[in-house]
């Protein structure tokens, strides 16, 4: 690598002479196994792994086995052992039980530093980068390349970087700061980062839960691309449609087990639920809706100067209503200006004929409005704080007396809704971070519910939720329209979105683009309307 | 220093370098920002009062802020990482008076070694705050909260009501403060040195982008088996280390040491360390920042003497300041976020 000149912008000119070049890793990997290679011996091997916390056995017969050039997917309802199971193969929890082989040794992984040490990597859902550190930074620290006085050598870094974005056919700036990157971004760095590692084993854990369709095709090709290189990915989601799209074998667990390891040629989706479930899931559309009452929310011609403009639309009374579109177009912006967390710029919100002040979440919950958040962890649950006491969080003024909150009408509370809403649970004053995704997010919607909102916005309501969870959330939606209460939902997964809602509002780069009723509405269409029909979600 | 504030970037292409373009450019406007407010004092308070720009003024506020700026030196490592050092007035008061008694104790002892002493004194408490955080996994603030107590606590019974006076300490001693290169302390020198080999150390080394790396997001750190204790207990040292020899130091400057030294001197660097443009909850900032920000409070402080106003107006105007220094932080934080996450969805379609 030639030496930085003093003249010479850093990092600039040798950009792209070394995007030419391969990756080192990469190239090596690429070569030790063809794509597709005859069935070898397996890279990771895990047999009967068990894992307890307490009384509670998050993992009971964990057993995996993955192939080099294989895409192998990973399924079961929330609480089945999967997230257990990948924090093994992560180093981050150490098994009560079991034998681990990576590439036919017994290993022990006694933290993250050895799981990588080992090949293996894992890519979260929400990636944890360092949001004040470079891109290039992100994916080499504590190993960044050295020069000779023992200095890191900020320029081979950043070419060793783009040189990888490179092999994976994706353009970032590895110069850039984390901060504000998209989580399809930062999931790049990430996987970047593996490649860097030269990582054989690739964990994607529920990688596509907060894409768009365009985002997720990209994530595919970069799984096709690890593949043919011959690394082993373990694909974990819960779209079924995904599964059947990128991988070639299938483990199910449930209840902690494994219950099922086979190619998926052959398998139907019908077959991976009912081996999740263990019963036949009713796919039927919960009641037909009753017919759309009088108008409730009013959104009037609603901008926010560069994130959206002049959005108009109505949700009536018992009417399920979607805001679709891509991840950035601008839905969940329209959606917190309404229920008053951000500011708007311009345009008028009622509901029920009475205009809601802006910027005033208090006087938008108090006019009958309610909002579950996207983020479940960060804006939706308190999550140091009791299942009970996050149930009764919204509603406090009626739990109040002298000032106090009254411990039994607030246990009395949370136990009607749990029960209501068949929240798994220890214990009501246990931390709600002990619960599971997807009995998280039912503890979110029992704090809306129990206030009785008349218009309920619902940020990606089954975000990371279990299939059969996911079913229990679209009956609930359904049952609450039944029962009068509108409600705006906003989703990424179309098929929820055509399953579910009355209308489809399509969002274009902060624009209503489109309007569907359920009758009309087709994927194809919502996807051009939300691509402007530009890509229909291919990219190279 | 101004000089190469000023100096113009070299022309990049706009593709790849435009987002680092842009944070590094924000960075530069954060420490330029405290030389503007900084040239403002001088210039407002030299146009009412002119010996404040005097030789021997500009280099009263130099000596005075070398302490400050070697302490903000170790406090930014700390904070760096997401935690904090409320310890070093006490580490630095025990220091002050231990290294200055042994002048008493022990005629002819070289000073080197009396520094020698200092080091090891607040190395020791360092050690002690750092294996408390780090391996105790206390929080920082209620670590070294209490170790503010204690050490001065000791201190007083080591004190009682006794003192160590300018008189029993040499001559070679008490003149390290005064003695200048070409009308430069030497003071200042050395401690610019040490700032910028810390900067340098905190930029280009593997263990120094560490420290960033933890308090950036220490969940991830600990993911990606970032040898976190090693490095919080390496900070925590080195503060500790840091504020045993400014207690020489201090001795030196002062004469008259007793069991008060150094009080409070932890809540002005931590404010310097922030009016530098340190985050306060870690992953950004820079020692020279730091710096800057102690110099800034260092010539206020000299300022408000010379124009004649009263001690307190100091204390208002540090808090002013901070708040000021906080808001134009968020405020920059808040439009570079933005600003990142725009290029990052419009390259994305």
């Amino acid at each position: 690598m030639e030496k930085e000149s003093p003249g010479v912008p850093s990092g600039q000119g040798s950009q792209d002479a070394s995007r030419a070049a391969e990756a080192p890793g990469f190239a090596r990997a690429a070569e030790a196994e063809a794509p597709g290679s005859a069935e070898s011996s397996p890279v990771l091997v895990l047999e009967h792994a068990a894992k307890s916390f307490g009384a509670v056995h998050a993992l009971v017969d964990g057993s995996i086995e993955l192939y080099g050039g294989e895409a192998h997917a990973l399924v079961g309802e929330n609480g089945a052992g999967k997230s257990t199971l990948v924090k093994i193969l992560a180093g981050v929890y150490q098994p009560d039980a079991g034998t681990l082989l990576v590439n036919s040794e017994a290993v022990t992984l006694h933290s993250p530093a050895m799981a990588r040490a080992a090949g293996i990597a894992v890519i979260y859902q929400e990636p944890a980068l360092f949001p004040d550190l470079t891109v290039a930074e992100n994916m080499f620290i504590g190993r960044q390349p050295l020069t000779s006085g023992r200095r890191i050598d900020r320029r081979a870094m950043r070419a060793e970087a783009a040189a990888i974005f490179g092999t994976l056919g994706v353009q970032l700036d590895p110069a850039r700061i984390a901060r504000g990157l998209s989580i399809a971004d930062q999931q790049v760095v990430e996987i970047g980062k593996a490649i860097s590692l030269d990582a054989r084993i690739i964990v994607m854990d529920e990688p596509t839960a907060a894409l768009s369709a365009t985002e997720v095709n990209r994530l595919f090709d970069v799984v096709r691309a690890l593949r043919a290189a011959g690394a082993a990915v373990l694909f974990i989601s819960h779209r079924i449609e995904e599964i059947f799209a990128i991988c070639q074998r299938v483990t199910v667990m449930r209840d902690g087990r494994q219950v099922l390891t086979r190619e998926l040629d052959g398998l139907v989706a019908g077959d991976l639920v009912r081996a999740m479930v263990g019963r036949e899931l009713s796919q039927q559309p919960a009641e037909a809706p009753a017919g759309p009452g009088e108008a409730l929310l009013n959104v009037e011609r609603l901008t926010r100067e560069g994130v959206f403009t002049d959005v108009s639309f109505t949700v009536r009374a018992g009417e399920i209503v979607a805001l679709a579109g891509l991840v950035g177009s601008g839905r969940s912006e329209v959606a917190r200006a309404v229920f008053g967390i951000d500011r708007y710029d311009a345009g008028t919100v009622t509901l029920r004929g009475h205009a809601l002040r802006r910027g005033s979440p208090t006087a938008a919950m108090s006019a009958g409005l309610g909002f579950v958040p996207e983020d479940r962890r960060q804006q939706g649950l308190v999550m140091e704080m009791s299942v009970q006491q996050n149930v009764a969080l919204a509603s406090m003024h009626s739990l109040r007396r002298g000032g106090l909150i009254r411990a039994a009408a607030e246990h009395a509370l949370a136990a009607d809704w749990a029960t209501r809403l068949r929240i798994k649970y220890g214990r009501l004053t246990d931390p709600v971070s002990m619960l599971s995704g997807g009995n998280q997010q039912k503890v979110v919607l029992a704090k809306w519910l129990a206030r009785k909102p008349r218009l309920l916005i619902v940020d990606e309501p089954t975000r990371g939720i279990d299939v059969a969870t996911k079913a229990e959330v679209h009956h609930l939606l359904s049952q609450l329209a039944h029962d009068g209460v509108g409600i705006l939902m906003i989703s990424s997964e179309l098929p929820e979105v055509l399953r579910v809602s009355d209308r489809i509002l399509v969002m274009r780069e902060g624009r209503l683009a489109a309007e569907y009723s359920r009758a009309e509405a087709t994927e194809e269409g919502i996807m051009s309307a939300a691509t402007g029909q530009l890509d229909g979600g291919s990219q190279p | 220093m101004t000089a190469t504030l000023l100096r113009r970037e070299p022309p990049e292409t706009p593709a790849e370098a435009s987002s680092r373009r842009l944070t590094e450019r924000v960075f530069r406007i954060r420490e330029s920002g405290i030389i503007v407010v900084l040239a403002l004092f001088v210039a407002v308070t030299a146009g009412v009062q002119h010996r404040f720009i005097s030789d021997t003024n500009i280099q009263f506020i130099l000596v005075n802020t070398t302490i400050y700026a070697l302490l903000a030196l170790g406090e930014t490592m700390v904070v760096i990482s997401r935690n904090v050092d409320l310890s070093v007035g006490s580490v630095l008061g025990m220091s002050a008076y231990l290294s200055a008694d042994l002048f008493g104790g022990h005629h002819g002892i070289p000073i080197p070694l009396v520094f020698a002493a200092g080091l090891g004194i607040g190395l020791g408490w360092g050690i002690v705050n750092g294996l408390l955080v780090a391996a105790g996994r206390v929080p920082s603030l209620v670590v070294t909260l209490a170790t503010l107590y204690i050490i001065r606590g000791v201190d007083i019974l080591i004190v009682g009501g006794g003192m160590v006076t300018a008189n029993t300490l040499p001559a070679s001693f008490t003149g390290i403060p005064k003695s200048t290169l070409l009308g430069i302390p030497d003071l200042a020198i050395a401690v610019a040195v040490v700032v910028a080999a810390g900067a340098y150390y905190l930029r280009s080394f593997r263990s120094g982008r560490e420290l960033y790396a933890i308090g950036s997001n220490p969940e991830a750190a600990r993911l990606t088996g970032l040898p976190i204790g090693k490095r919080v207990l390496f900070a925590f040292a080195v503060s500790g280390a840091i504020a045993g020899v400014a207690g020489v130091l201090w001795a030196a400057q002062y004469g008259t040491v007793d069991s008060t030294a150094g009080t409070g001197y932890e809540l002005t660097v931590i404010t310097a360390v922030v009016v530098g443009g340190v985050a306060i909850f870690g992953g950004s900032g820079s020692v020279v920042g730091a710096a800057l920000g102690a110099l800034l409070l260092a010539t206020i402080n000299s300022a408000l003497y010379v124009l004649g106003v009263s001690d307190f107006w100091d204390q208002a105007i540090f808090g002013f300041l901070l708040i000021l220094a906080i808001t134009i932080d968020r405020i920059i934080s808040v439009k570079l976020t933005a600003a990142l996450r725009l290029r990052s969805t419009r390259r994305g379609t």
